[in-house]
């Protein structure tokens, strides 16, 4: 954190940024956030994921409240994706801190390209 | 329901490191529903909320969270996530869908490369 002020203007538009993606995808906002801190912030990346879910919790919730109120959420499959996504969730926390750096890049990045594609078919 | 559940699962573990497990349940979601882009959006979203709050409460146990940072990336996230929620329930599905899939192949792209 050598300079203050241009870490604070790369902060203001890594807000808006993964703000933005995360409201546009209903997801992605990590995906945005964790390299932008690593990478213009200096955070190393097992604090910068953990931290992502500290900035992203919040902007999730009020882009969910904007999608709850202008388009149709089927409530029956939410539920029964969000009780495996708590279970999940608790799973993925405690492998964080035995995987290294470079592995979840690698794993991550070959999911979503994987993900792409499929989508495209 | 059980796969929707399974898929719930697997996510799950990739939001808990700390990545939108909504990359991985989004496109899982397409190929096993019916449901417009937008209502996945919305059920990622969602889902993602309690996910968070117990993979969040770990990890400041854990000490991982970078607190200097957390509070103005969120007030200025703001400001891009009400405009990017409202530019994705205005438009047709179809367009989204795409315009997601390429999201995550630049997104992919910069994942595996990275050291």
């Amino acid at each position: 954190m050598a300079d203050k002020s241009k870490n604070s203007r790369k902060t203001i538009l890594i807000g808006i940024i993964t703000g933005f993606a995360n409201g546009l995808f209903g997801s992605g906002g990590g995906t945005v956030v964790v390299p932008c801190m690593e990478k213009y912030l200096g955070i190393d990346a097992h604090k910068s994921h953990a931290t992502a879910i500290a900035v992203i919790l919040p902007l999730s919730v009020l882009s969910a409240i904007i999608y709850f109120f202008k388009s149709d959420i089927p409530w029956l499959e939410t539920a029964v994706v969000s009780a495996g996504g708590v279970a999940g969730g608790f799973v993925g926390a405690k492998l964080l801190n035995r995987i290294s750096g470079r592995w979840l890049h690698i794993i991550f990045g070959a999911a979503m390209l994987a993900a792409a594609v499929r989508m495209f078919l | 329901m059980i796969w929707l559940a399974v898929v719930g699962f697997a996510s799950g573990i990739i939001s808990g490191m700390g990545i939108g497990g909504g990359t991985i349940l989004i496109p899982a979601l397409v190929m096993l529903t019916d449901m417009n882009q937008q209502a996945l959006q919305g059920i990622n979203l969602i889902y993602f909320i309690p996910t968070a709050v117990i993979a969040l409460i770990t990890h400041m146990k854990a000490g991982n969270v970078e607190k200097s940072v957390v509070k103005p990336i969120i007030m200025y996230g703001i400001i891009g996530a009400v405009a990017g929620s409202v530019i994705a329930v205005g438009m047709n599905s179809e367009i989204l869908r795409k315009i997601f899939a390429v999201f995550l192949v630049f997104m992919g792209i910069s994942e595996v490369r990275k050291k």
